[in-house]
């Protein structure tokens, strides 16, 4: 009897065993696309250089590496993570809900127009109040701008893909108008809002860095939606929503109410980030505060598989490569603009490497 | 406020329109025959993009126009190919991959521009409006639209020509069937591949083409991000012209007035609008347009699905 009790549990161990052997050779299958897209974009951006006249490697040796020279600039690759994240964390609900949200950009400006009003027109209050404010009024602007998109698309069938678009050229000439006018801080030089009062700037994280508590935010909302996403019965529906529009029906699955609440979550996602670059980095709204955070999250989203958590990570990776490019425009000229072409190969090789995965599992 | 309805003005509205429109037909066209074969390509920004860069330098090197919307075409093509392996041979996802193109047009382009033009500030000679015996004399008339450039007055023929193609040939009854109904399609013996390639290539040239004119016949100068939102905006055009070459035509100098209208009232002293309100109109009009047509009416019943050979 105990020589069989001791088979029975060998069995299971074995079992259990091989079921964790599976579950880490899938992790890790999984984990390597992503790796081997970013290598693969890599090469791409170091044959570009070479074939340019500029040194090839620089693109490993200061691109990915260059930024990590002391505690500020570790600071500044994480202060330029925290919208990356937020947004594409954002943007994996909404493509998980096939809602192609490509207005982040847009979502951006208008929370940060509204996280400006909050932060220059009340006065007076606590930080423990103001601060919060600002990124609530953030939030929900970006929410209320995604959400026309959401709306003319439930109730008009009007292609999200060109709404989310037209409204991104919409609050750009949005904030030009405000700034020059109505919210223009006559004493200043160039167009540019009044400065938000102190009490509704987002609190630095240490002292003498610009690097502000959105960051913790920005992973702690990566980590919720993540669970959200996966426990949750209303991800569950938004994911089959996006899987099968007719089976939730089918379901019983109100179609309609979870692409708004996709669209209304990636909204927020951007206005947020938008609130954080007002009151956490540049303290006034300007024409020009976002060097295209918005479009960059949905290459975040993308090669995170549209894993909320995984965002966390490959966020912090853009976010490296846009600091490097940086550092490669002053130190060889470079044109920093290679990291768009670097992010648009990432894109591409994500999806081939994806298929190539398909293509060997079923030969396999 | 004379002025605005003056004679003078309606004929420069008139004759702004359709030079603004000029880009736009040849995308918005490019882009039915496209999504005539089941293929959204919403990465005919960057597409024009490559094709405005392209055009740009080669016109800069050679002095040549023809040669630049030669090499617009191309450029536009090459990039096209790049679309149609991955969404047609390895069928990724139209989106995502017209997403990972514009992120490519905008990049590579203000890459180049920047490392070997930029500092230059070089200009080139652009398409020069061509003067038509009589017509273009014509009071009004003459002015209002017989003062274009070549390029301009190709519109007209690209419009007729991809009708015709579409519509009274073989090859365009394959492709629209394509977008119907492909497994017909391959029962019948023709290659769904072969056509959904050819209509993309169709599509992607006359974009890059559309590009080229920006840079070839209207401004003589390559700028970053010189579409500004064409590429998308020819998206919307399609869907109001309901997936025909005419319509697009139509739609597109409609949309040109639109960004004539804002230009000239720009202009205008007496308006007191502030100008970005006027700056902002292609865009609501787009909006607009799209809201005004609900429903998928005339769409091709498999656009945006990759064909699975059984």
């Amino acid at each position: 009897m105990a020589e069989i009790n001791q088979g029975v549990r060998e069995t299971v161990n074995s079992q259990a065993a091989q079921a964790f052997y599976r579950t880490l050779s899938q992790a890790a299958i999984s984990a390597l696309t992503p790796i081997a897209a970013v290598l693969v974009a890599l090469a791409f951006g170091a044959l570009l250089l070479w074939l340019n006249g500029f040194n090839g490697s620089d693109v490993v040796t200061v691109m990915v590496f260059g930024s990590f020279q002391d505690m500020r600039s570790v600071g500044e690759i994480l202060l330029k993570a925290t919208p990356l994240i937020l947004i594409g964390a954002g943007l994996c609900v909404a493509f998980r809900c096939s809602i192609w949200n490509i207005g982040a950009e847009g979502q951006l400006y208008v929370g940060a127009i509204a996280a400006t009003l909050v932060g220059t027109s009340i006065d007076g209050l606590s930080v423990w109040v103001h601060a919060p404010l600002v990124m609530l009024a953030g939030a929900l602007a970006g929410a209320a701008w995604a959400g026309i998109a959401g709306y003319l698309k439930v109730r008009f069938q009007a292609s999200e893909i060109v709404t989310t678009i037209m409204l991104n050229y919409i609050a750009l000439i949005l904030t030009s108008y405000l700034v020059t006018g109505p919210m223009r801080d006559a004493s200043a030089a160039y167009p540019q809002s009044a400065r938000l009062v102190r009490e509704a700037w987002t609190p630095r994280l240490v002292t003498d860095l610009r690097l502000h508590i959105g960051i913790l935010v920005a992973v702690v909302l990566a980590v919720g939606l993540y669970i959200f996403l996966r426990r949750s019965s209303r991800g569950f529906a938004l994911r089959v929503v996006g899987l099968n529009p007719h089976a939730a029906r089918y379901a019983g699955m109100n179609v309609a109410r979870n692409v708004m609440i996709a669209m209304c979550i990636s909204g927020a996602m951007a206005g947020l980030a938008g609130a954080f670059e007002v009151a956490g980095v540049t303290r006034r709204l300007y024409q020009n505060i976002s060097p295209g955070y918005g479009f960059e999250g949905i290459a975040v989203a993308l090669l995170a598989g549209n894993n909320p958590l995984a965002a966390i990570l490959s966020g912090g990776l853009f976010a490296t490569l846009r600091s490097g490019s940086e550092v490669l425009q002053i130190t060889s000229q470079v044109p920093q603009v290679l990291v768009l072409v670097i992010q648009g190969i990432v894109i591409l090789s994500v999806v081939a490497f994806a298929k190539l995965r398909d293509i060997l599992r079923t030969v396999a | 406020m004379d002025d605005m309805i003056s004679l003078t003005f309606l004929a420069a509205l008139a004759s702004a329109a359709w030079r603004l429109a000029t880009p736009l037909i040849f995308a918005s066209i490019g882009e039915v025959f496209s999504e005539r074969a089941g293929v959204l390509n919403i990465g005919l920004e960057g597409t024009m993009l490559v094709g405005a860069f392209c055009g740009f330098a080669a016109a800069a090197a050679t002095g040549n126009i023809p040669l630049g919307l030669l090499a617009g075409v191309a450029g536009g093509m090459l990039f096209g190919l790049v679309f149609a392996f991955f969404t047609i041979t390895i069928k990724a996802d139209q989106i995502v991959v017209g997403a990972a193109l514009n992120l490519l047009g905008m990049g590579l382009t203000a890459f180049l521009f920047r490392t070997y033009y930029v500092s230059t500030g070089k200009g080139i000679e652009i398409a020069q409006p061509v003067h038509i015996p009589w017509l273009s004399d014509l009071p009004f008339l003459g002015e209002a639209f017989f003062r274009q450039n070549l390029i301009v007055y190709s519109t007209v023929l690209v419009a007729i020509l991809a009708a015709l193609v579409l519509y009274r040939t073989s090859f365009g009854l394959t492709l629209r069937a394509v977008g119907e109904h492909p497994k017909a399609v391959d029962v019948a013996g023709r290659s769904v591949v072969g056509y959904r390639y050819a209509a993309v290539l169709v599509g992607t040239g006359l974009a890059g083409l559309g590009g080229a004119f920006l840079t070839l016949g209207h401004s003589n100068q390559f700028v970053e991000g010189i579409t500004s939102g064409r590429g998308f905006i020819a998206l919307a055009v399609v869907v109001f012209a309901r997936w025909s070459p005419i319509g697009a035509f139509f739609v597109s100098l409609l949309f040109g007035l639109f960004y004539a209208l804002q230009l000239m009232l720009q202009a205008q002293a007496s308006i007191v609008v502030p100008y970005q309100v006027l700056q902002a109109l292609p865009y609501i009009m787009t909006i607009v347009t799209l809201v005004a047509l609900r429903g998928k009416g005339a769409a091709p019943s498999k656009l945006g699905q990759p064909y699975e050979m059984r």
